[in-house]
C-alpha cells in the first residue's frame, strides 16, 4: 500500500518567511453552490473497497461517501497513505443526529488533500439505539485526539482504540448524558435545583485527575471517599444515559 | 538539602551582517524522570520528585480560562495535560433551536476577536445551502470585513503576546490601531465587538458615506504602526531570545495534527484556505502567503506580522474595486421587503411577518464552508432537513485543534517558555469551548 512515502513530506514547498509569493497559482474558482464535480477519490474508493462503500453522492459541491463502520479505519488509512489520494489533513470529526428518529446517527469525517486540493466527507451510519462505536483514527492523525473526545463528550460515540477517551468540554463526572443528542433537552436533564446542589457539593480538589494526583503523590493522602470516587469515575466514563 | 552552584551560560543573540537573527539549533533540556548518567547534574542526592504545577484557569497568561496541569522535572516540562471547557455554553446545541439568522449573533461570541469574519463565514454556509450567489458589492464588502477582522485579531495577538513576554510598548501602540478598527466597524454596523454584521444574502447595512476614506486612512497609518512594531520586536534580542526555537512543529507534525492558519504556515506548509479553497473571489486578489521555515514561536510572529501587511494589500485592492449596486440579493426567500412596503402593502407585510417569525427555510442538504480566520481554518458544517432551524450546526474551531497540539509543543521546554508557546497559538477560549 505505501512504498516508503511518508504522508505530508513531498507536497510542501518551503518558502522563506517574508514577502515571497506562494507558488500555488490562484486559479481555482469559488466553490459552486449547487452540484459540482465529484471528487475522483469517491470512484477510486468504490473501485478499491467495493461493498464497504455504501453509497456516494455530490451535494453543494462536496462529495459524500458513506462507509461501513468496520471498514472506516482502513478507508481513511488508505486515503492518508496512498500516493494517488494523499489526504494529509484531517479537518474535522463530528456527528449528526437527525430529528427524524428513524434516521441513523451519522459520524462524519472531513478530510482534505493539500497536495491535490480535494475535500472529501466520509460518513458512517450507526443505528441510534445500537452500540455507538467506531474505530479511532488517532493512530493516523494525531489531530483526531481532541475531536474524537469532543464527539464522545457531546454524542456518546465511543472511538475504539482512542488512548484517552475522556470528556473534554464537560467535566469528567458530568452525569446528565450527552448534550448534542436529540433526546437531550435544551436546559439539561436535571432540574436547576439538582444542578445547583451538585455544583455546591463539588470539591475543587477533585478537579485533578488520578493521573495528575499520582504525579504529585497527593492521591494517597486524599480522604478515602474521594479516592474511591476519583478512581472509579474517571476511567469508566460510563453513565446511566450512555447506550 | 544540599546546596549547589549551577553555572548558567547566557546565550547572546547573534545578528548577521544583514541584521537578521542567527539561529542556533535548539538545545532541549534533558527530559524524563531519570536523572541518569547522561545528565551533567547527576550528582548523588540531587534527584528530585516530579512536581505538579497548575496554571489557570484564572491566570493572565493563559488568555482566558485555559488550565494547564504541568508535570515538571526541575524546571523542565515533562508532561502537559490541558483542561478546557470552562467557557462551554453549548453554542451548537442552542443553534439547533434557533433560526439561521438568529444564529449569527452566536457566531460573534465564539471567536470574539474575529466576530465580523465569523458572521461572514456563517452566512456563506447558509447561502451555499440556499444556492444563493451574493451581489458583487456584497462580496467586496465581506472581503473588507474579513480582512479588517484578521488585522484586529493579529493586532491583539501581537500586543498580548508582547506583554506576556515582557514588552509593554508595542501593546500600547498597536492597540490604538485596534481602536481605529473598532471605530470603523462601529460606523458600519453600529457595534464594536459583537457586530452581527451580515445577513443571509447580504449585509446588515451598507457602509456609510465617507467610510471608505476612513478605511483608506487607517490602512495608510497602519503600515506605519506595523513598521514601528517591527522595529521594536523583530530584531529585539530579548524578544528573539524568548521566541526563537520554541515550540517547534515540523511540517509533517503540523499537518498531521491538523494545525491551520499561521501555526501551520510558520511550520513551512503553505496552506491558506483563501488560496487553496477560495471563497468570496479571493483568487482574484493579489496577495502572498507568508511561510515560515522553522515552525517556532518566532516564525509564527513573523508570519502574523506579514499577514497583516498582506491584509492591508487586500484591503487596498478591495477599496479600489468596490462596485456600486445593491448589497442584498433579490431573493424573497431570505431578504425582507423594504420597510416602507411592509407597512403599506398587505403582501409585503405578510412576507415580512413570515420571514421574521418563521425564518428562512433552506432546502434539505448539508455543506461545510471553510474560511481562513485569523486563527486558522474556521469551518461551519451545517445540516438542514428543510426546516427553518438547522439539524446540526457544527463549528470547526481552529484554536481548538491548534491548542490540542500544545503538549507536543511544550514538553521538553522550560516552564517560562510554556507562556510564550501558549501565547503563540493565539487561542480564544470562547471559540475553543463554545
Amino acid at each position: 500500500m505505501s512504498d516508503g512515502y511518508t504522508p505530508g513530506t513531498e507536497a510542501f514547498t518551503m518558502v522563506p518567511a517574508g514577502t515571497q509569493a506562494s507558488d500555488k497559482p490562484a486559479t481555482r474558482r469559488n466553490v459552486p453552490t449547487r452540484g459540482g464535480e465529484a471528487n475522483p477519490s469517491a470512484a477510486q474508493l468504490v473501485a478499491k473497497f467495493g461493498p464497504a462503500i455504501v453509497r456516494t453522492w455530490v451535494g453543494c459541491g462536496e462529495t459524500n461517501v458513506v462507509v461501513q463502520a468496520e471498514r472506516i479505519h482502513d478507508v481513511i488509512q488508505w486515503l492518508h497513505e496512498d500516493h494517488g489520494q494523499r489526504y494529509e489533513y484531517l479537518v474535522d470529526v463530528t456527528a449528526v443526529e437527525y430529528r427524524d428518529a428513524g434516521r441513523p446517527l451519522e459520524v462524519v469525517w472531513h478530510l482534505r488533500s493539500l497536495s491535490f486540493l480535494r475535500f472529501l466527507r466520509l460518513k458512517v451510519e450507526l443505528p441510534v439505539r445500537g452500540p455507538l462505536v467506531v474505530p479511532s483514527i488517532t493512530d493516523i492523525y494525531s489531530g483526531a485526539d481532541w475531536m474524537e473526545r469532543e464527539c464522545w463528550d457531546m454524542f456518546g460515540i465511543r472511538f475504539a482504540g482512542h488512548p484517552d477517551l475522556r470528556r473534554i468540554l464537560l467535566w469528567e463526572d458530568y452525569r446528565e448524558g450527552f448534550p448534542l443528542r436529540k433526546d437531550f433537552p435544551l436546559r439539561g436533564r436535571f432540574s436547576r435545583a439538582e444542578q445547583l446542589k451538585q455544583v455546591l457539593a463539588a470539591d475543587p480538589e477533585a478537579r485533578y485527575s488520578k493521573e495528575e494526583l499520582t504525579i504529585a503523590e497527593a492521591f494517597d493522602s486524599l480522604p478515602e471517599d474521594m479516592r474511591r470516587r476519583i478512581a472509579t469515575d474517571i476511567a469508566s466514563g460510563d453513565d446511566e444515559f450512555g447506550e | 538539602m544540599s546546596t549547589r552552584t549551577v553555572e548558567v551560560e547566557l546565550q547572546q543573540t547573534q545578528l548577521d551582517a544583514l541584521g537578521n537573527v542567527v539561529r542556533a539549533p535548539l538545545v532541549v533540556a534533558e527530559r524524563g524522570g531519570t536523572v541518569g548518567a547522561a545528565s551533567p547534574l547527576a550528582e548523588p542526592g540531587l534527584e528530585s520528585d516530579h512536581m505538579l504545577i497548575n496554571i489557570g484557569p484564572q491566570h493572565p497568561a493563559t488568555h482566558g480560562v485555559l488550565r494547564l496541569v504541568l508535570e515538571l522535572d526541575g524546571e523542565t516540562v515533562v508532561r502537559c495535560i490541558p483542561h478546557i471547557g470552562y467557557l462551554h455554553c453549548g453554542f451548537e446545541k442552542i443553534g439547533e433551536y434557533r433560526q439561521y439568522n438568529q444564529i449569527i449573533p452566536w457566531t460573534d461570541r465564539e471567536d470574539y476577536l474575529n466576530s465580523m469574519g465569523n458572521n461572514v463565514s456563517f452566512v456563506l454556509g447558509c447561502e451555499r445551502l440556499f444556492g444563493i450567489e451574493i451581489t458583487p458589492r456584497c462580496t467586496v464588502l465581506r472581503v473588507i470585513a474579513m480582512e479588517l477582522s484578521r488585522i484586529m485579531s493579529h493586532v491583539v495577538w501581537v500586543g498580548t503576546t508582547a506583554v506576556d513576554i515582557g514588552a509593554f510598548t508595542p501593546f500600547l501602540w498597536i492597540f490604538q490601531e485596534r481602536e481605529n478598527i473598532y471605530n470603523l466597524l462601529e460606523g458600519w454596523v453600529g457595534a464594536r465587538l459583537t457586530t452581527t454584521g451580515t445577513r443571509i444574502g447580504g449585509m446588515a447595512a451598507d457602509i456609510p458615506d465617507g467610510w471608505l476614506e476612513g478605511l483608506q486612512a487607517f490602512v495608510r497609518g497602519f503600515y506605519k504602526t506595523l513598521d514601528e512594531t517591527d522595529k521594536m520586536l523583530t530584531k529585539n534580542a530579548i524578544w528573539s531570545g524568548r521566541t526563537v526555537g520554541l515550540g517547534v512543529m515540523s511540517p509533517v507534525d503540523a499537518t498531521n495534527a491538523g494545525l491551520s492558519g499561521p501555526m501551520i504556515r510558520a511550520s513551512g506548509v503553505a496552506y491558506d484556505v483563501r488560496k487553496d479553497f477560495p471563497y468570496l473571489d479571493y483568487e482574484t486578489y493579489d496577495f502572498d502567503v507568508p511561510v515560515g521555515l522553522h515552525g517556532d514561536v518566532y516564525d509564527r510572529y513573523l508570519v502574523r506580522m506579514e499577514e497583516m501587511r498582506q491584509s492591508c494589500r487586500i484591503l487596498e485592492q478591495a477599496i479600489a474595486r468596490l462596485p456600486d449596486g445593491p448589497i442584498n440579493v433579490n431573493d424573497p426567500r431570505v431578504i425582507l421587503p423594504p420597510k416602507s412596503k411592509a407597512t403599506s402593502e398587505m403582501e409585503s407585510m405578510i412576507h415580512h411577518f413570515k420571514l421574521v417569525m418563521e425564518g428562512p427555510r433552506p432546502p434539505a442538504g448539508e455543506c461545510y464552508v471553510a474560511t481562513e480566520s485569523p486563527k486558522g481554518e474556521k469551518g461551519y458544517y451545517m445540516v438542514s432537513d428543510g426546516s427553518a432551524k438547522p439539524v446540526r450546526w457544527r463549528i470547526r474551531p481552529p484554536s481548538f485543534v491548534n491548542l490540542s497540539a500544545i503538549p507536543q509543543m511544550v514538553e521538553g521546554h522550560l516552564l517560562s517558555d510554556v507562556i510564550a508557546i501558549n501565547a503563540s497559538i493565539d487561542i480564544v477560549m470562547g471559540e475553543i469551548d463554545r
